[in-house]
């Protein structure tokens, strides 16, 4: 069976959408690190966690699809150090939107504070309070994130490389058009 | 010889009332609220409690319990120094809060109703609380919760007062641990 050119359709919903989410939870989460405490921040906090809790769930459905579905092949021209880089660069895109939001999630297990998805659903905590370890667990989260930040530039960087220099198509594998 | 009787007698009557020595390092005084639906703790780790309780007699019961309004702590440490600020605890203005009891009656099967002063942030109400008492060994162990509204005391002002953010009920429970009662 060949290969289809292009991921499922709900594949390239899904990671448009996430792109989105997670460039929006980042962006809120920093901002909301840097402000002091005020009712403005606990509302703020509770959006990023419900944004992260989120993108959990949407990463754990596109784990299922892109076991089940595949993804489409790389381009014949790139070497097998280019497939190499691209897969292993993927893989930590997956292991990174995994952990972050556990990471966070494990952050305010530990801080006694638990994640009430949209205020109506409380989460069960991972772990019991434990106050000597929220702050590591806060400072794994950033540190995660900053990964999370080189990763998809670099994520980025390669995709315009493909398009502008080496013109292999291989953006259309996650475009629903043409 | 009647005088040497007398005298340890005499002192015993003149002994104060609240005479049962408290087990602060067993005893707790925590308290739960919801910001955004999400339920958080804290506590006040330094208070002084003097208590005279008996299950067999709980009319006679008296409580006076201070807390050092300065000694909350928070699930961060952004949180707790937050609330000694002005427009929570203001701990410099307000060291103490203090409650005490006025009357306390038996409910029952253990259960007991204490109804008190509650001064917080220099506002006294009329509070009154349900608890449980149980005897183990040589101590007795008092558990109740007390509702209050945290802005009928002003606890959490400006900004803070908006109850879509902060709840305006917060439960504090305290655990007494009495010894020889």
């Amino acid at each position: 069976m060949k290969p289809a050119n292009r991921y499922h359709p709900l594949q390239i919903v899904l990671h448009g959408l996430m792109a989105v989410l997670m460039v929006a939870t980042f962006a809120f989460g920093k901002y909301v690190h840097s402000l002091p405490l005020s009712p403005a921040k606990f509302q703020l906090i509770s959006y990023h966690k419900w944004a992260g809790i989120a993108v959990l769930a949407l990463v754990l459905v596109r784990i299922v699809l892109r076991l089940a579905k595949g993804a489409p092949a790389l381009p014949g021209s790139m070497s097998p150090a280019a497939r190499l880089v691209a897969h292993a660069g993927h893989l930590l895109l997956y292991v990174l939107m995994v952990a972050i939001p556990l990471s966070g999630w494990l952050m305010s297990s530990a801080y006694g504070i638990p994640v009430v998805m949209f205020g109506l659903w409380q989460l069960p905590d991972l772990i019991a309070a434990n106050p000597e370890l929220a702050p590591q667990l806060g400072q794994l989260h950033g540190l995660l994130n900053t990964v999370l930040l080189l990763a998809v530039l670099g994520h980025v960087a390669a995709a315009l490389k493909h398009h502008f220099i080496d013109k292999d198509g291989l953006l259309s594998r996650m475009s629903l058009r043409g | 010889m009647k005088k040497a009787l007398l005298l340890p007698l005499a002192a015993l009557l003149a002994a104060p009332a609240f005479a049962q020595p408290v087990d602060l390092t067993k005893s707790q005084l925590a308290f739960t609220l919801k910001q955004m639906g999400v339920p958080m703790s804290g506590s006040f780790k330094k208070f002084a409690a003097n208590v005279d309780f008996n299950p067999a007699q709980p009319e006679t019961g008296k409580a006076d319990i201070t807390i050092d309004t300065a000694s909350i702590a928070l699930p961060t440490g952004e949180a707790s120094a937050e609330a000694r600020k002005k427009e929570w605890f203001n701990a410099a203005q307000f060291p103490q809060a203090r409650f005490v009891s006025s009357s306390i009656k038996a409910l029952g099967n253990n259960r007991y109703q204490v109804a008190g002063k509650l001064t917080l942030k220099g506002i006294s109400r009329d509070v009154s609380a349900p608890f449980t008492a149980t005897a183990q060994g040589k101590t007795l162990t008092v558990d109740g919760t007390l509702p209050v509204s945290r802005l009928a005391f002003k606890i959490g002002e400006g900004s803070w007062s908006d109850t879509g953010t902060v709840a305006d009920n917060v439960d504090l429970k305290f655990r007494l641990v009495l010894v020889n009662p």
